[in-house]
């Protein structure tokens, strides 16, 4: 017996699997049938019945979403029977829909609008009164209008599946069906975004794009998320000068359809107050608006007078991960020619003691889209919803077919997936769990850390991860070496999921201290942590705020004080980037300027902006191009960011991580009391989503506080909703107090890159707790 | 041939053509005048006339229009810019509604397109600009026009709401 069957639809014969439905036989030969609960990547509900067609034999119209496949089958999509099941199905559907079409956000993109058109009846012949549904508020995201709503529960699938819970449900029946939270409470879930889109009519749309336009009127551009390492695909619609909305665009082996929220709500920020649209200049402690051409000479200026009082060993680059490949080309390009090997995107690290031993790039080690496919799956130092949502959404699919995911974690952190184990260990606690599993895979160690290594060896894939948080770690060398450890001897592949969007990008351009572009090796300037905490007399920031976005964001600030010359590429300028610098320099941010950024399986994603810089703003690589033609450097001649890339992209592109780990520090760690743990949120890890006003509303932002365990905080003599001390050093940060059992013992959770703990010194370091 | 050169010949003799355009000229002189004495008087107008734009309102203040952007789309012309934005009571409206007046070609598809008629042609046809960007037609400028004919417009509709 084969797999395939034969089937006529309108007479035309189609191949198609068995235990297909006949929509998707259907959708593959381009015949159209109307539907509206049905989605690809949902589960079937068959519920609105608009997609009902004749079957041959059948004693009435079928729904073609839930009617499997059976060979020799006769269906008709446009016969009478057919066409009047739909007609009256849509006549259903429209008694209780509202015709406020010209107000609806929806209009023009809806398919309640285009399915009436091409199936529907010319004229209502309902005249008794229409329902009316109370909307709910849900959240700074996502508004409501639910009295437009057709109940094709493709919402409550949507979060059930990418959200992972199910924030969403119907109650009542029939015409009193209600879609909601049931109690008041907003959608919380980090991908909550994707209602908007699957909704086929206008009852959830976005809140920040609420009547900012109508659909017709967008331009479209195609782009790529800056956020995360995955570089989900994403098409900027833009009106006049500004980007209007971000919605996914669809490439199965990235972001499928979906889009976190972050990744489809930081455009607000182009539009924030802190844009900084005129180059500035500090004279005698007072900034002055300028014209470009005296800021680039002040700041061509104060760089090369660094070097020249100095070495070049006085002056550092810091640059966001975020950044193009094409800023991170020129910036290395400039520090190199200036006599400095200083420049680092690793801002958030503090180990770095492996660098030589690291290969060309971190990668995720398989193809994103495997993720899905892995059998078992070792998770080490990961808030992955909050860092990679799209990952965690591939993840959880494999953990829901089966697949045995294991974590090593400082927080007990909150997975929407079946987890085999779930360890918490932070600070060096850590790093024994790890040398644990290390011993398990040996033979040796606790029948827990057995089984997930039995798991790791017994699964025909899998991977070993390491998070932002292990990346972060204090003694993050032993995590990637012993992480390795664990892959080598389980046969798992290993990988990384960094921080920002181009991490891969920024190894392969050079814009590491050890490394130049395409990998050429280099002598060692000084990392980002060296740079900051021994205090140069010179720093060029591109797209970074250094007291919010490095790991020792203390150290940052007054080395930052006590530099000579501060010159900041950035589109944004807040207070205290304004007191540290002496030359602002506005960039393009995203959106507004070409690139190309990596993502952690190596893959080259290039696009283009959407709309020009605001204000005198410039692409921060033209900014770049010309500091060195200032400079009077060679290899600063492009006329294109494409002419940038392509100096090397072909060879970049031959070359492959292995993720090989070599190095790194031995010996015993520093012992401390208290450890913290330095999470960036994941609505603060950039200088962009800071400033994006509706994800700071939400639920998971603006969450500072201290977080303990309720047995380290009775020890402490700290009761619930005390305010807390927390030392680091001499800086000294009161916050309220969370009594939270997930934490793990020995270590206190205080974000980083938020304004509030920017004073406090490691983020990944010991810090002493005292009452306040 | 030669006796119809003998008929224009005569013709010609005796000034017939002039005789008959000046008996034309004699009648019209004597019979009552039809010229319209515009401006002091003036012509009968269809209840359909398109002259200058107006926006209007609801009975009980409110601004009709709702920001749909329908005009915009199908303005030929392209003369009618739009931006709206959600005003603090949560509803849809404009917060920039602009008619070019010189790119407008009166042809009446922002009235037809209209779901509520907010945006019309009034029967005023008479006005000017005396200066440079008086063109541009604001929010404000057709929502005072509005106000002003209200009576006339709502007449004109009520006029031709028979025949729609």
């Amino acid at each position: 017996m084969s797999d395939t069957v034969n089937i006529f639809i309108n007479g035309k014969s189609c191949a198609a699997r068995k235990g297909e439905m006949l929509i998707q036989v259907a959708d593959r030969e381009g015949i159209p049938i109307p539907r509206f609960c049905y989605h690809e990547k949902l589960p079937i509900a068959a519920n609105c019945r608009m997609c009902l067609v004749d079957v041959e034999r059948a004693p009435k119209p079928l729904p073609a979403c839930a009617t499997p496949v059976m060979d020799g089958m006769i269906v008709r999509t446009q016969s009478e029977r057919a066409l009047n099941a739909q007609k009256a199905v849509m006549e259903f559907l429209l008694i209780n829909h509202p015709l406020d079409c010209p107000i609806c956000d929806q209009g023009g993109e809806c398919e309640l609008q285009d399915v009436a058109l091409g199936y529907g009846r010319g004229v209502s012949r309902f005249v008794e009164r229409k329902r009316v549904v109370a909307d709910k508020n849900i959240g700074p995201l996502i508004a409501t209008e639910m009295t437009r709503c057709i109940h094709c529960t493709r919402c409550i699938r949507t979060l059930e599946l990418v959200g992972g819970y199910k924030e969403l449900g119907a109650t009542g029946r029939g015409e009193n069906t209600r879609i909601g939270t049931y109690i008041e409470r907003s959608v919380d879930s980090e991908m909550s975004g994707n209602v908007i889109d699957v909704c086929p009519v206008g009852a959830l749309t976005s809140k920040p794009f609420r009547y900012r336009a109508r659909v017709w009127e967008l331009t479209q551009h195609a782009g790529v998320a800056p956020h995360d390492c995955i570089g989900s695909n994403v098409s900027m619609h833009s009106l006049a000068k500004d980007i209007q909305r971000v919605i996914p665009r669809m490439n199965e082996d990235v972001n499928e359809v979906w889009l976190s929220d972050r990744d489809r709500f930081s455009y607000e920020a182009l539009n924030s107050d802190e844009r900084l649209l005129k180059p500035m200049v500090k004279e005698n402690g007072k900034w002055r608006e300028t014209e470009w051409e005296s800021a680039l000479h002040a700041a061509s200026q104060a760089l090369r007078g660094v070097v020249e009082q100095g070495s070049g060993d006085d002056l550092g680059c810091l640059i966001s991960p975020s950044a193009t490949v094409e800023e991170m080309v020129l910036a290395q390009k400039l520090m190199r020619a200036m006599g400095s090997n200083n420049i680092d995107h690793r801002l958030r690290q503090s180990d770095f003691s492996d660098d030589a031993g690291m290969d060309v790039y971190p990668s995720l080690g398989l193809p994103i889209a495997g993720i899905e496919n892995l059998n078992a799956a070792l998770l080490i130092g990961s808030n992955l919803r909050k860092e990679q949502p799209i990952a965690a959404h591939r993840l959880r699919k494999a953990a829901v077919k089966g697949a045995a995911v294991h974590c090593v974690n400082p927080v007990e952190y909150d997975f929407n997936m079946p987890l085999a184990s779930n360890t918490v260990a932070g600070g060096h606690a850590l790093i024994e769990a790890l040398e644990g599993l290390k011993a398990a895979a040996g033979g040796k160690g606790s029948p827990e850390a057995k089984r997930a290594v039995e798991d790791l060896q017994n699964a025909e894939n899998a991977a070993v991860i390491v998070g932002a948080l292990g990346m972060n770690h204090a003694e993050a060398s032993k995590v990637r070496a012993l992480g390795r450890a664990i892959a080598d001897a389980t046969g798992a592949s290993f990988g990384y999921l960094t921080e920002g969007a181009n991490a891969a990008g920024a190894w392969l351009s050079g814009a590491v201290p050890h490394r130049g572009p395409v990998g050429a090796s280099v002598t060692a300037g000084k990392n980002a942590s060296q740079m900051l905490t021994d205090g140069l007399n010179g720093y060029l920031l591109i797209g970074v705020e250094p007291g919010l976005d490095s790991a020792d964001a203390g150290a940052a600030r007054r080395s930052l004080a006590a530099a000579g010359a501060v010159v900041a590429i950035t589109a944004y300028a807040s207070d205290e980037l304004k007191e540290q610098a002496h030359v602002l320099l506005p960039a393009a941010a995203w959106g507004e300027t070409s690139g190309t950024f990596v993502n952690a399986e190596g893959r080259w994603q290039s696009f283009n902006g959407a709309v020009a810089p605001k204000g005198e703003a410039r692409p921060a690589w033209k900014i770049l191009r010309v500091l060195g033609n200032l400079g009077e450097y060679e290899g600063f001649e492009q006329m294109s960011s494409e002419e940038v890339r392509d100096e090397i992209i072909d060879a970049a592109c031959d070359l492959t991580s292995e993720n090989k780990v070599s190095g790194g520090a031995n010996g015993t760690a520093a012992k401390a009391k208290f450890w913290r743990i330095g999470e960036t949120p994941i609505y603060a890890v950039d200088m962009q989503v800071r400033r994006a006003g509706a994800l700071q509303h939400t639920g998971d932002a603006g969450q500072t506080v201290a977080r303990l365990n309720s047995k380290d905080a009775n020890d402490l003599g700290l009761g619930e909703a005390a305010m807390i001390a927390v030392k680091q050093g001499d800086a000294r940060v009161v916050l309220r107090l969370e009594i939270d059992d997930r934490i793990a013992s020995g270590c206190v959770w205080v974000p980083t890159g938020v304004p509030d703990t920017a004073s406090l010194g490691a983020a990944m370091g010991p810090a002493e707790l005292e009452r306040a | 041939m030669t006796l119809k050169a003998v008929g224009g010949y005569v013709k010609s003799l005796f000034l017939l053509e002039l005789l008959k355009g000046m008996s034309v000229t004699g009648r019209r002189f004597f019979s009552p005048k039809i010229t319209v004495q515009y401006p002091e008087e003036k012509t009968p107008m269809s209840p359909r006339f398109r002259g200058l734009h107006a926006q209007r309102r609801y009975p009980n203040g409110e601004e009709r229009c709702i920001a749909c952007k329908l005009c915009e789309a199908v303005c030929p012309a392209l003369a009618i810019t739009i931006e709206s934005a959600q005003r603090a009571d949560g509803s849809r409206r404009t917060t920039r509604y602009d008619i070019d007046l010189f790119k407008c070609i009166y042809c009446g598809f922002c009235e037809e397109a209209c779901p509520v008629d907010a945006i019309v042609e009034t029967p005023v046809f008479e006005y000017h600009f005396e200066n440079r960007g008086e063109n541009i037609m604001t929010k404000d400028k057709l929502l005072a026009i509005g106000d002003k004919y209200e009576a006339d417009i709502a007449a004109a509709k009520a006029a031709d709401a028979p025949y729609r």
